[in-house]
């Protein structure tokens, strides 16, 4: 099935999200891979009150996505280079606190452990893949980029990207259900 | 004795990284798509579909084919007659990799120190392995080498009893282990025999042999048509979202090895297989 979703997130309209659901997100996200989180976990565990925590975030993460991205530098007359997932699995340290803090989204590719699983449920959230290696195709629906945190990181900064009709499909639901377990036992039972 | 000039090794460096980064070569091109054409999972059909695209934005608008334009690894053959004057040879590559991730706009991604982490800020140090050779010839070869498939390569210290069917064993495991994390459809690099370390140089080695080439020894040929074999039972797909094309390829390079031991490397490539050559 192919939806359109908009970002930051309605709750109600992700828990109606299957794995395996193609979607097209359009709206706010923001680009941060394994330097920025690093970064923002240690600066909420150094933060003493709630309030603290959510301010030492250089951004407000609640109903918000990330995606795991560090892109090329942009020629001339282009919003981004290429712009493609990256590996979520080194994010995985620091998710499940993002996600009990408030966001509610992620881009990314390839597996996630079942720390992140189990804060994905226990939060409603949904993880997305986008094709891996199809950084300039997937370019071409980024309509804005500024990079807004850790600029000495380099292509590690955080940016607040816009997005239009970005695809992506649904891998862990909010309830769990996991696409990468089940998509290819599904297809092998489907040559049998 | 032939005298060859850094300066034309930096030029030729340059022009290298950014053709490489932009443009697959024609073989990894027909590869996947043909892997296109007969693939029967749906989701997978879909990704390598958007795969094809994606090369063709990256050619059209001159845009890197993956935003991860790697480390930047070489294999150099230098002639023992050959005299190279002006800077140091690996000096002068690096600064070729150095205009080259600049000018061509690609992601710089190496750190300093592993622990530290601090962006170099130009992609260097690159990674070089020199080999001398006979003649008056310099040979080099790119190949840009992204991480989330490295991340997943392996080495397997095999023994001798192990054989055929450990080989294919210790290969599978690892692209099992690999899933969808290593972006598939993959290229497989192998590298048997040899030491610890020359196994993994062995296993890099091979994914800079063309897609369509096949090994020149019978039986390690035929090897390598049994793991692609049984990487495509697997049904892990393009993007991990099942389908038949798991891996496009398997390369096998191979050298003789103690009489203890069968070192065993795999070297995760996905799809994106950048290689470049130029004999100067």
């Amino acid at each position: 099935m192919n939806k359109k979703i908009q970002i930051p997130f309605d709750k109600e309209e992700l828990k109606e999200l299957r794995a395996g659901d193609y979607v097209y997100l359009s709206g706010t996200v923001y680009s941060a891979r394994d330097a920025a989180h690093k970064r923002m976990y240690e600066a909420v565990l150094a933060a003493d009150s709630e309030e603290a925590k959510r301010a030492a975030l250089p951004f407000d993460i609640r109903n918000q996505a990330i995606y795991y991205l560090g892109p090329t530098p942009a020629p001339e007359g282009h919003v981004i280079g290429s712009a493609g997932p990256t590996t979520a699995s080194r994010m995985d340290k620091y998710t499940p606190m993002l996600l009990d803090m408030g966001l509610t989204g992620m881009i990314g590719k390839g597996k996630r452990s079942p720390e992140v699983r189990e804060a994905v449920v226990r939060n409603g959230c949904v993880y997305f893949a986008a094709t891996g290696g199809a950084g300039a195709l997937l370019s071409k629906c980024i309509v804005a980029s500024e990079v807004i945190a850790y600029d000495d990181l380099g292509t590690e900064a955080i940016r607040k990207m816009e997005v239009r009709d970005f695809p992506a499909v649904v891998v862990i639901d909010s309830l769990g259900n996991n696409l990468y377990e089940t998509a290819v036992e599904d297809y092998l039972a489907s040559r049998k | 004795m032939r005298n060859i000039h850094t300066d034309v090794i930096t030029e030729a460096v340059k022009k290298m990284c950014i053709e490489a980064n932009l443009a697959l070569a024609p073989d990894m091109e027909a590869c996947i798509r043909h892997a296109a054409e007969v693939e029967d999972g749906a989701l997978g059909k879909k990704i390598l579909d958007s795969l094809i695209e994606n090369m063709e934005i990256a050619k059209e608008e001159s845009i890197p084919i993956c935003q991860d334009t790697g480390m930047a690894v070489f294999f150099v053959e230098v002639g023992q007659d050959l005299h190279i004057e002006g800077a140091g040879l690996t000096e002068a590559i690096n600064e070729g990799v150095r205009h080259g991730y600049r000018d061509g706009y690609l992601r710089k991604s190496v750190v300093a120190d592993p622990l530290l982490r601090t962006n170099t800020g130009d992609n260097t140090p690159a990674i070089i392995h020199y080999d001398i050779v006979p003649g008056d010839a310099l040979t080099i070869t790119i190949a840009p080498k992204g991480f989330g498939s490295e991340n997943m390569s392996k080495v397997y210290m095999l023994k001798p009893a192990d054989g055929e069917e450990g080989i294919r064993a210790s290969v599978l495991d690892a692209v099992k282990n690999a899933g969808p994390n290593a972006c598939p459809p993959l290229f497989v690099g192998v590298g048997l025999g040899g030491d610890f370390e020359l196994a993994a140089k062995l296993a890099k080695k091979a994914l800079t042999r063309d897609a369509d080439s096949r090994h020149p020894d019978a039986h390690i040929a035929k090897l390598e048509d049994e793991i692609l074999d049984l990487i495509n039972q697997t049904g892990i797909g393009p993007g991990g979202l099942g389908g038949k094309t798991t891996a496009l390829s398997v390369k096998i390079e191979t050298y003789p090895t103690h009489i203890a031991g069968m070192p065993l490397a795999v070297n995760m490539c996905c799809h994106v297989n950048r290689h470049r050559s130029v004999t100067l």
